[in-house]
Order: structure tokens, then sequence, then C-alpha cells
């Protein structure tokens, strides 16, 4: 009896979500993942994301008079998992997949593309895609894991009084794909600038980093880097801290960045820095209408406490980004219930200046955002941030600015022409 | 000496260090193949659970709190203030006690007689739903673990070692974290009261002799339901010990159940079924592993530790089947 009353409510459920997808008219699907090893990471993200689109339904009836069906699928940051949501969800109308995974999106790039639906990779996935004459369904602006390393090392050379001959710069990275990334741009970095630097590879999950960090403490380097995620970032912010290492020498990528990283250490984290391209702290406008029309109505995917926190402003800015971009769509192709086809245009035609911003209620939240059809990655810019452990909080101490882009757009010609042969694609003209 | 010499003495010794760490992990696994023949696959896992257990209690957290205010529209995150690390430990090792009464009931007692695989997956399950239950109750946000341990490197080993370096010579003195000397001395406590229960305590004596014959145990009036629940107590125990010694580096967090992939190694080395194997076999691990990322490392690329430890331990097979200090099992036909 009980199974049947289990089977029969299972049905309804199924029946009420199909429904749903049916009747609204702009699905954005979100391939979360709130449970396993990263789900601290991948929380608030969601729920920043989330968030947003219930904000614009709640306020504005969703985007363009058409209301904003949201679709959530647990990956459990497993890259299998991630395809098999992608494959259960594109049939729903989805207009742009955002799948919050480097491996999930490598997975993606060729499957999207046949199927005419664009990928935002926001600040990961492959590098490369940047050039959107080869990665025609692939965008990952506002900037990429080469634009970063450059960014990083310009503010280490504004430290240096752009003198950083003979310094030696090393890079504590997660052993895989994602923490490789940035090698490339910094070999060919200090080619340029005469720095020596070292790579120092932290096998998954990075619970156990003695070596790297004793190596560290014996050559001194002058400043650290780090490419790392989950646990890693964790364990490195103390190791730094215990061998007493300049914290403000330290600099770790934007997912080595949140307050997850520093809160374990305690004040021994104070003074480090890591790169972001989004605003921190939720002293924005746009976050007095989230908590009215969204936390306080009980429609929050959290509980709230979330807000303002370096993940859950980076959910929201990519499904700010995301709806400006269907707005885009709608205002180019004169109709309010686009396709994906119409989002890619969208995408590929966003502009958001600083005055938009404001009109959004995120005044200097991130750079300028211009995306073309040659350029996927945007303005290519972001700015150093940095943690206070007593006020535990970040802040930006610096403006966003931009990559050397001498060196990192030859990188991303010369990668993204090798995908092309390879994968025996004919570049597009962009006229 | 040379700054090299004294790197390589400074390698050494976090290698000893980091070899305690995994001790205590392995030590967990140890206890219940002994006494029970049972691969415990969710020992990882316990260590996490644990772990959140204390840290929740000591915040004053209300378990499944999320749960509640989703089912009841409730807004009910803490019971109070929380409250101080003993008694949060004392209140961590109930439940451990309580789950292992638990495991027993519901899993052990069901899979008597079963093929060890039988039992070795149902531990398979239990991990992934202790999992669930540890998210459940406590939620999966990254929490900061304070029991008052002090950490970070010695100023005063670094001073000492110092002037052992050849004058001149550019040396920082040697490095070592405090909280790891905390785990070596409370790693030697435990064995020692491991050894001690198991010597000069009824139910210690019960204990060794289910482990060396079951059979022969129950015909002297040993319950052996009674013995599984001691014995993943004990292993709950341990399990809060590595929790504590691995959450205060990284705070409590899920990949903390990942742990037990460091454990593995030690156990090939050092034997399933002996309490001194996994002692030893985490310090020749700790050391070999530290050692070859320190001379090797470079030359290959680094991050040769977690394969290394596999080739150390494999290598050691070749001369020793069972281990270190494993028994040496003879089946005859």
């Amino acid at each position: 009896m009980k199974l049947k009353t289990l089977t029969a409510a299972s049905l309804a459920a199924t029946m009420a979500l199909g429904a749903g997808a049916v009747s609204a008219d702009l699905t954005f699907p979100s391939l979360s993942y709130r449970t396993g090893p990263y789900a601290p990471n991948g929380i608030p993200f969601a729920d920043g994301y989330a968030d947003y689109f219930t904000l614009l339904n709640e306020r504005d009836g969703g985007i363009g008079g058409e209301k904003i069906n949201f679709i959530e699928c647990e990956t459990g940051y497993n890259t299998e998992k991630g395809v098999e949501c992608y494959e259960s969800t594109k049939g729903q109308g989805a207009l742009v997949y955002q799948p919050l995974s480097t491996g999930i999106t490598y997975q993606l790039i060729p499957k999207a593309t046949a199927d005419d639906i664009p990928v935002h990779s926001m600040g990961y996935g492959r590098t490369s895609a940047a050039n959107g004459k080869v990665f025609s369904h692939i965008f990952n602006y506002p900037g990429t894991y080469w634009d970063a390393a450059s960014i990083i090392v310009k503010h280490i050379l504004d430290q240096e009084d752009g003198d950083i001959n003979g310094k030696t710069i090393a890079l504590v990275y997660h052993n895989s794909a994602y923490g490789k990334e940035p090698i490339r741009t910094l070999e060919e970095l200090a080619k340029k600038h005469g720095f020596n630097l070292t790579l120092l590879a932290v096998d998954h999950p990075g619970q156990e980093q003695k070596s790297q960090w004793l190596q560290i403490r014996r050559e001194r380097p002058d400043y650290v880097l780090m490419w790392g995620w989950g646990v890693m970032n964790q364990v490195a912010v103390q190791e730094a801290a215990n061998i007493r290492f300049p914290m403000d020498h330290f600099i770790g990528v934007w997912w080595s960045a949140s307050e997850n990283d520093v809160l374990p250490t305690g004040d021994g984290s104070n003074g480090y820095k890591a790169i972001n391209f989004h605003g921190v702290g939720k002293d924005f406008p746009l976050y007095d209408d989230l908590q009215k029309h969204v936390v306080d109505t009980g429609k929050a995917a959290g509980d709230g406490s979330n807000l303002g926190t370096v993940l859950y402003n980076r959910g929201i800015y990519a499904a700010m980004l995301a709806s400006e971009a269907a707005r885009t769509a709608q205002e180019i192709h004169g109709v309010s219930n686009i396709t994906s086809a119409q989002m890619r245009d969208g995408m590929e035609a966003l502009k958001i200046d600083q005055a938009r911003m404001a009109e959004i209620g995120l005044p200097n939240f991130g750079p300028d955002i211009n995306v073309s059809c040659d350029s996927h990655g945007g303005p290519g810019q972001a700015a150093i941030m940095q943690w206070d452990a007593g006020a535990k909080s970040w802040s930006l101490i610096t403006d966003y600015t931009g990559a050397d882009r001498e060196v990192v757009d030859a990188l991303i010609m010369e990668d993204s022409a090798a995908y092309a042969t390879e994968n025996n694609i004919t570049p597009r003209s962009c006229g | 000496m040379s700054p090299m010499i004294l790197n390589t003495i400074e390698v050494m010794l976090n290698g000893l260090m980091t070899g305690v760490m995994y001790s205590l992990v392995a030590l967990g696994f140890v206890l219940i193949f002994k006494a029970s023949g049972i691969f415990n696959y969710a020992q990882g896992v316990m260590a996490l659970f644990a772990a959140l257990t204390l840290v929740g209690f000591q915040s004053g957290q209300i378990p499944f709190s999320h749960l509640i205010n989703v089912v009841f529209g409730t807004d009910y995150h803490n019971w109070g203030p929380g409250m101080n690390a003993f008694l949060a430990i004392l209140l961590t090792m109930a439940v451990m006690v309580l789950l292992a009464w638990l495991v027993e009931r519901l899993v052990l007692r069901h899979l008597v007689n079963q093929e060890p695989i039988i039992l070795f997956m149902a531990t398979i399950g239990l991990a992934f739903f202790m999992e669930g239950l540890g998210d459940m109750m406590w939620g999966a946000n990254i929490k900061v673990l304070d029991i008052g341990l002090p950490s970070g490197g010695s100023f005063w080993w670094e001073d000492v070692t110092r002037v052992w370096a050849t004058e001149g010579s550019e040396y920082y003195g040697m490095y070592i974290d405090v909280l790891d000397v905390w785990a070596a001395g409370i790693a030697i406590v435990l064995v020692i009261a491991l050894t001690l229960f198991s010597q000069y305590t009824k139910t210690g004596r019960a204990l060794r002799a289910v482990a060396d014959d079951h059979q022969a145990a129950l015909t002297v009036g040993i319950s052996l339901r009674t013995i599984w629940i001691v014995v993943w107590s004990i292993a709950g125990f341990v399990a809060l010990v590595a929790g504590i010694m691995w959450g205060s580096k990284s705070g409590i967090q899920f990949s903390l159940s990942l742990i037990a992939l460091k454990a593995l190694p030690v156990l090939i080395l050092g034997g399933f079924t002996s309490i001194p194997g996994a002692i030893v076999g985490g310090l020749i691990i700790g050391v070999g592993e530290k050692l070859f990322e320190f001379a090797i490392g470079p030359l290959i690329g680094g991050a040769t530790e977690n394969w290394f430890a596999y080739v150390l331990a494999l290598m050691f097979l070749m001369f020793r089947p069972q281990g270190l200090y494993g028994d040496k099992i003879i089946e005859r036909v």
C-alpha cells in the first residue's frame, strides 16, 4: 500500500515537473553540485544562480515578459553525471548551460555545438574556447585562466615597481588538466619578464601537502600562486600560515578564493590574495531586492546566509550574464520566446557597460562586458582581492585590469588552431 | 652539518609525522579486520561523521535542522552557544557507540557466516549511508574545528636546529608542525591504551580470542555480537581521533572521508591484523614517500606521493605477502 502511494506520488510529481517545463518559456538549467566533497563550493554558487532567476520572476515577471523555468540537476561534480544531466534536460528547451566543471565542459563542447545550445563556462573550462571562430557555441567571458595568470603577474609587477627579473614565482597547482592550465602562460611570461618559475604539483584531493610547502620554505620563492580546488585550498592556506609565508605574496586563482578557503586557518590567513572577476560583499542595491522578493518570501534556494559570499556572488553574476544575454537575444530577433540558437546570438552580441550594471542594481560589480564573434572571452579583465581575517571579509584592492593580450591571445590562437585541426573544424569568418 | 643533510633530516622527520597521521587512520581498519575479518570501507566516513558530530556539538548546531526547517517551515539552526571541547568529545563518543550498536543490530547481525566480500559490500553501503546521514544532520558546509590544539611551525625547534648548520650557510632551521607532534603523542598514548586494554582487561582478552578463532571463542561463551559492538566502538573512537587531527588542518568537510585512501598502502605494508604493523607501516610509508618526493620528485614533475606509497607497499609485499606484521595464512586442503 505504501509502495503504491509512493509510486503514485512520484508519478504525480514527475507529471507536475513535466507540466512546468512545458508551460514555462525561458528554460535555464543549472548543473549544480550540492552533494559530495565539493558541495561546500557548489551550494553557494547554485543558490546565487537560482536566486537571481527567482528574483527576475518575482519582481519583473521574468525576462522580456517571459517567465523563467529554472531546472536544477545534481552532478556531484562528476563528469559522467554532468553529461547525464545535460542529456536529460536539453530536450526541455534549455537555452544555455553553465556546467560548473571543467571536466563536464570538455565533454559538452562537441555535444552542445552539435545540438545548437550555447555553453557558458564562466572563468573555467577550455581557455582557448575564447576563440569564437573555432568554438562557435562555447563562451568563457569575462575572463580565462590565462587571463588570470597574466593579470596576477601584472599585479606582482606593480608590487615590485615593474621589475621582477630574477625573482622566483612558484605555482602550487592541482595535478589535473585544470591545475595545469596556467603553466604555459606563466612560462611565456617568465621568458618575457625574466622571473624563475617553480612548479609544484599537488595530487588530488590535496589533503597532504607537506612536501610542497617544505620545498617552498627551503627555496623561499618571492611569490606563490595557487590553482587549487576543494580541500587543496584550505590545506595550502593552512600550510602557508604554518611556515609563516608572507600571505600578501600568496595569490590564488578565483577558484581558490572563497570564504571556505580561508576561514579554517583563522588569523593565519590574513592578507591572502586572490584574483576575482566580480564584486565582493552585498553592498549593492540588487541585494536589497533579493532580500525583499526572494529571501523574506521564503523563495530562496538556501537559507539566505550565503548572500554576499564570494561563490554566491559568482552564481548571481553568472545568472545576470545569462539573463542579459537572453534580453539581448530578444532584442536582436524581435521575439520574447527565444530558442537556444537565438540565445547563442545574444551571448555573442552581449554588451554590458557600467550604466547598465547600475540599472541592474550591481554598480561596479564587474568589468564592462564586450563579447564578439571572434572573442568569446569578453574583456579578459579581473581584479585582485585580499582577505581580512579580523573582519572576515574580502575587499577588492585593485581596479579591473586586462591581461597581457600579446602573450595570451597568441596562446589562444595556437591552441584553438590545434583543436580545429584535430576536429576538422573550419574556423568561421567573423566578417 | 651542510644544509643539504639537514634538509634531508627535516624531510624524514616530517615524513615520520605524516606517517603517524596515516597510522591513525589505518588503526581503525586493523581493529575491525582483526576482530571480525571485515575490511571496513566506511572507516574514512566514520572519521568524517565523528568530526562533523563533534563540531556540531561544539557549535550548538541542531541536528537535521535543514530538514526540520523545510518540513515545519521553521528557522531553527542552533540550540544554544554550544559546549566545551571535552564534553563535546564525550558526547561524540557516545554517538559513535550508538552507531556501533546500530551497525551490529541492523547490518552485521543479519550477515553472520556470509562471505567476506558480502560484508565488505555492506560496509560500502554503510559508507554512502553515513555520508548522506552526516550531510542531513550537520550540513555540507566547511566547519572550523578548534579543540585548543596548537598548530603551526615550532619556533623553538627552528632556533635549536638553526645552529646545526655549517657556519655561513643560509639555513633557516628545521620545520616541524606542532600539531603533528601532538598527533604523534596522541597516537603513542592510543597504541599503549589499546595494548593495555587487549592484554589486561576481560573484554580485551575476549576480543583477542575472537580474533584468533571465532568458533573457539563462541564455544567458551564469548558473545560475538558484544565483541562486534565493542570493536566498532573502539574503531569509532580511533576514527574520531583521526578526524580531529586531519580536520584541524583543513576544516571539517566531506573530502575528509578520502583520508582512507592514505591508509590503504599502510595496511598493505603493515598487515591488516597488526596494530604495531599499522604504526610501523605508517611511518615507513610517510618517510618513504616524502624522501622520494624530495629526491626524485622534482626530476619527474612532482606529485609522486600518492602512487609511490603504493609502489613502496607492493615492493614489501614481494618479500612478505602478509605484510610486515600480518599473520601468515596457511590453508590446508
